[in-house]
């Protein structure tokens, strides 16, 4: 019996984590893929995906923070995504938090970037997904990440 | 062409100041600089704040070689265009980004052999002075390795290491 194309929801900060998220998009053939960022500049990169923009966070500032996490929630709570797959940073770490709570099953590629150990939204978000990927071979036995390639 | 970017989120006025002083020295005419939102304005190029993604491509698709921050946006961005590129890692003791890890990603990058670093503006000028006898650059295809390709379908798909028991 054929099964229902899975719903995912693929969520990315700006810049280089938009740039990751976007080479992964093989790897969505089949699913019916939301794409949620930061920039509303970045809507025409994926046609025929649907497409949210929010606003951007950095741990420094507390009210943009509380705004981005109610609007991830309430994306979440309302797109029951079945998968969650996050480049980071901000909006994917909420992303992941809350879609676990809705039943969705959730996965963080800690960005390329981070060369010389896993970032530091990816050691808190680790113990609550059901899988993180660090990209550099090196990093490998940082607790909670295993390592399966790279964005190149 | 020379295109410098300091990417989307802060302006990072040592490259822009630098590449401007650069192209003072040199008499150049050919560079376009994005600088971010109330970044240093240089005198002898053209300049945005920001470029939104279109505008970017084709600048990009224009240019003979791109300097930037090492930001994996620009990295990526050149290597997918089949451009050299000269990166200048920002720095967390200056503000202009969190923490070092620009640092790391510029070594990382430059081992790999895939970007030209000037590790500050001291090394700018002979980084920038190369730019011109630099060979054309590998297009890379612009998608992820098959590796994690194929972990993050079989992720998505609940398949292999990833299949879920019930």
């Amino acid at each position: 019996m054929p099964r229902r194309r899975p719903r995912v929801l693929a969520v990315a900060s700006g810049g280089g984590h938009w740039v990751q998220l976007l080479r992964l998009r093989p790897a969505l053939e089949g699913c019916e893929v939301t794409f949620v960022t930061v920039r509303d500049s970045y809507r025409s990169q994926v046609p025929g995906s649907d497409f949210i923009a929010v606003n951007d966070a950095t741990r420094w500032n507390k009210l943009s923070l509380l705004r981005l996490a109610f609007r991830m929630y309430r994306i979440v709570r309302s797109l029951r995504p079945d998968v969650i797959v996050s480049t980071g940073a901000a909006p994917g770490y909420f992303a992941l938090r809350f879609g676990r709570w809705f039943g969705a099953r959730t996965l963080w590629i800690d960005s390329i970037a981070n060369a010389e150990e896993v970032s530091l939204s990816g050691r808190r978000i680790s113990s609550h997904v059901d899988a993180a990927f660090t990209q550099w071979g090196h990093l490998s036995d940082t607790p909670g990440f295993r390592h399966r390639g790279a964005v190149l | 062409m020379i295109l410098v970017t300091v990417g989307a989120q802060m302006p990072f006025d040592r490259l822009v100041r630098g590449v401007d002083a650069w192209a003072a020295a040199r008499g150049r005419s050919d560079v376009f600089m994005q600088v971010g939102a109330g970044g240093a304005r240089p005198a002898h190029a053209e300049w945005v704040e920001f470029l939104e993604p279109a505008e970017f491509s084709s600048r990009l698709a224009e240019c003979s070689a791109l300097v930037a921050h090492a930001g994996m946006g620009s990295i990526l961005s050149a290597l997918e265009a089949g451009k050299p590129i000269v990166v200048m890692p920002r720095r967390g003791e200056f503000r202009e980004t969190r923490n070092d890890h620009q640092v790391a990603t510029a070594i990382r990058f430059r081992e790999l052999g895939k970007v030209h670093v000037a590790m500050d503006e001291s090394e700018l000028p002979a980084a920038l002075d190369a730019l011109d006898r630099m060979p054309v650059a590998e297009r890379i295809a612009a998608v992820a390795s098959p590796e994690l390709l194929s972990a993050v379908s079989d992720f998505v798909h609940a398949r292999g290491e990833f299949a879920v028991r019930r």
